[in-house]
């Protein structure tokens, strides 16, 4: 045996040691999911439905049992978040198969869900046949008369689906000509509106900020200058019909330090993101599934 | 030891970046947290709102980013929740409807369960709603027909659900809060719903978003809370006006801050070191 697979034999067994003994000779436990009943509706004595929302472990109460189908939810998570972090030493076969198992389940949740139950069935389907509709999936629709306009989206996303027949695959550019054009036009106005005329009205303020009390605000200043100033040398920067020798040139050199700035304030922020991610995977490990700590009270 | 810097092995970063998240989430050792001004904003907006008025909340996230986003969404709830704000809960991403439901089933009805808050009178899960910004457009002129029912297709002039009755466009809410993490998002609510009807907006988002959302503050934008810090913050500003939430155990956000500040602390650390060892390099002619 390599030295490296002893090391790796080692440490799964050690790890799967120390998860047996935590789960089922100590006292607290742990990895498991409680919960309870709760009535769907209880201000009507005859609706008897309960459904079972998470609890926090309570012995004395009989209600409150572990779901298996949530603990077995549990020990998946924990297993493909150290499947994914095991990337991190070198690709495996573990994280293959959480890869594949994301990428899989992910693409026909889409299909399934938003794609056919969210939008196929209830925008369009409902609006052709309402009836058909209401009588095969949505019970609780309005009852209203077929709408026939609602034909041409139908033909139209025929059209596209077109492309993937072996000829023909031309027609698929009239709807997607249709859908460049009208997005074109929503886009254009509302972004002329918010980006661009309310942007040119932000920079438009005092140079000279003054308080409350009449007396001169630095440090009001120094932003408000600092923010047209940096507006201004940036535009320049971008500013190409000019050569940038003498003041220009200089002016858009400062532009260039206000873009790295930004660019490394958004690095920074990306680090923060990135490690509140970590910090919340972590947290769920030691907290949900190994009950190591418990910060929010989950279980005290 | 130059050389050994030089052939040093990436996983040992990893390992050390490990160390520097997970010693901090065990330790549970919070940092004091005080409020910004984009937050302080964000804050005061909806305190100072009238009790009861509408609030849009779009949950514009799925799980991969609940991590940073779930910890601002819980404290904005809170803080409609004891204001009594009617929220009316949406999404434009289709994976956010399951966060919607874990969201008004942890803080609605359990933690402020003794605020006796009540489906369809406080609080409406509106779902998902396919059409990006054109749902956010469709809603600016006609709410019912981008939404003619909540999650559950109960239509929104049933009356169990009497807080939808009045409502027929974005201009009857009284604030949209966003919660982003990119498109559709923060952006499409800004030019397509609060911008163009000048309705009171605060947005929550994830950190690498949130430079994107600065130029709008405070003109299009009333506050912002940018990434964990952002939550962080409002956590703070939620205890100081609220008592019951000087407890740690709602203070998820400030506990994340502590992992942050050591993993940050590493980055700036090998950052100079990595600028260290080039200089050497450069010293010794390995370099140009």
């Amino acid at each position: 045996m390599k030295r490296e697979t002893l090391v790796w034999t080692v440490l799964f067994v050690a790890g799967g040691l120390f998860l047996v003994q935590r789960a089922a000779f100590t006292e607290r436990g742990m990895g498991k999911v409680y919960v309870i009943d709760e009535r769907v509706n209880p201000k009507v004595e005859e609706d008897k439905r309960v459904h079972f929302v998470e609890s926090r472990p309570d012995p004395g109460n009989e209600r409150v049992m572990v779901s298996y189908p949530r603990t077995v939810g549990l020990w998946l998570a924990a297993f493909f978040t150290l499947a994914i972090f095991s990337f991190l030493y070198r690709d495996n076969v573990f994280f293959k198969i959480a890869e594949s198992v994301m990428v899989g389940v992910s693409a026909g949740w889409a299909m399934a869900s938003p794609g056919f139950w969210d939008t196929l069935v209830p925008k369009l389907a409902a609006k052709l046949a309402p009836d058909t509709i209401r009588e095969w999936a949505l019970p609780r629709m309005e009852p209203a008369e077929p709408s026939l306009v609602y034909l041409v989206p139908l033909a139209l996303g025929i059209m596209l689906l077109w492309r993937l027949a072996p000829r023909g695959g031309w027609i698929a550019r009239w709807p997607l000509a249709f859908i460049v054009g009208t997005f074109a036009g929503i886009k254009l106005t509302n972004y002329l509106d918010a980006d661009f005329v309310n942007q040119i009205r932000s920079t438009i303020i005092p140079l000279v900020v003054f308080a409350q009390s009449g007396q001169l605000d630095f440090w009001g200043s120094l932003r408000n200058v600092g923010l047209v100033f940096g507006v201004l040398a940036c535009l320049t920067y971008f500013f190409f019909s000019l050569e940038h020798r003498g003041i220009a040139g200089r002016v858009a050199r400062i532009g260039v330090w206000y873009l790295m700035i930004t660019f490394g304030a958004s690095f920074a922020f990306t680090v923060m993101g990135r490690v509140a991610l970590l910090a919340s995977r972590i947290s769920f490990l030691f907290d949900d599934w190994l009950w190591l700590i418990d910060p929010s009270g989950k279980r005290s | 030891m130059l050389r050994v810097l030089q052939n040093l092995d990436r996983r040992w970063i990893f390992l050390a970046m490990l160390l520097a998240v997970t010693v901090p989430v065990v330790a549970q050792k919070a940092i004091p947290e005080k409020p910004t001004r984009l937050v302080q904003d964000a804050f005061n907006v909806i305190e100072n709102l009238p009790d009861g008025s509408n609030v849009l909340i779009s949950l514009d996230y799925e799980p991969s980013t609940e991590g940073e986003l779930a910890p601002m969404t819980k404290a904005l709830t809170r803080h409609c929740g004891l204001k009594h704000h009617k929220m009316f809960f949406m999404t434009l991403w289709p994976g956010g409807i399951p966060l919607i439901e874990k969201n008004i089933a942890t803080i609605l009805e359990g933690e402020l369960a003794d605020l006796k808050l009540a489906y369809g009178t406080d609080y409406l899960n509106l779902g998902f709603n396919a059409g990006r910004e054109v749902a956010v457009i469709v809603m600016g002129t006609d709410f019912k027909k981008m939404f003619p029912a909540d999650n559950d297709k109960v239509p929104l002039d049933d009356p169990t659900l009497p807080m939808a009755h009045d409502v027929e466009n974005l201009q009857d809410m009284a604030l949209i809060i966003d919660v982003s993490a990119g498109y559709p998002g923060m952006k499409e609510w800004i030019q397509y719903g609060a911008s163009p009807h000048h309705i009171k907006m605060v947005v929550a988002s994830t950190a690498v978003q949130a430079p994107q959302a600065f130029p709008y503050y405070p003109n299009q934008l009333t506050g912002i809370l940018a990434a964990i810090k952002g939550a962080a913050e409002y956590e703070a500003a939620l205890a100081v006006t609220y008592p019951r939430y000087r407890d740690p155990k709602y203070q998820e956000a400030i506990r994340r801050m502590a992992p942050q500040l050591w993993a940050h602390l590493l980055v700036i650390g090998l950052i100079v070191l990595g600028n260290g060892v080039y200089l050497a390099e450069r010293r010794r002619g390995a370099r140009p």
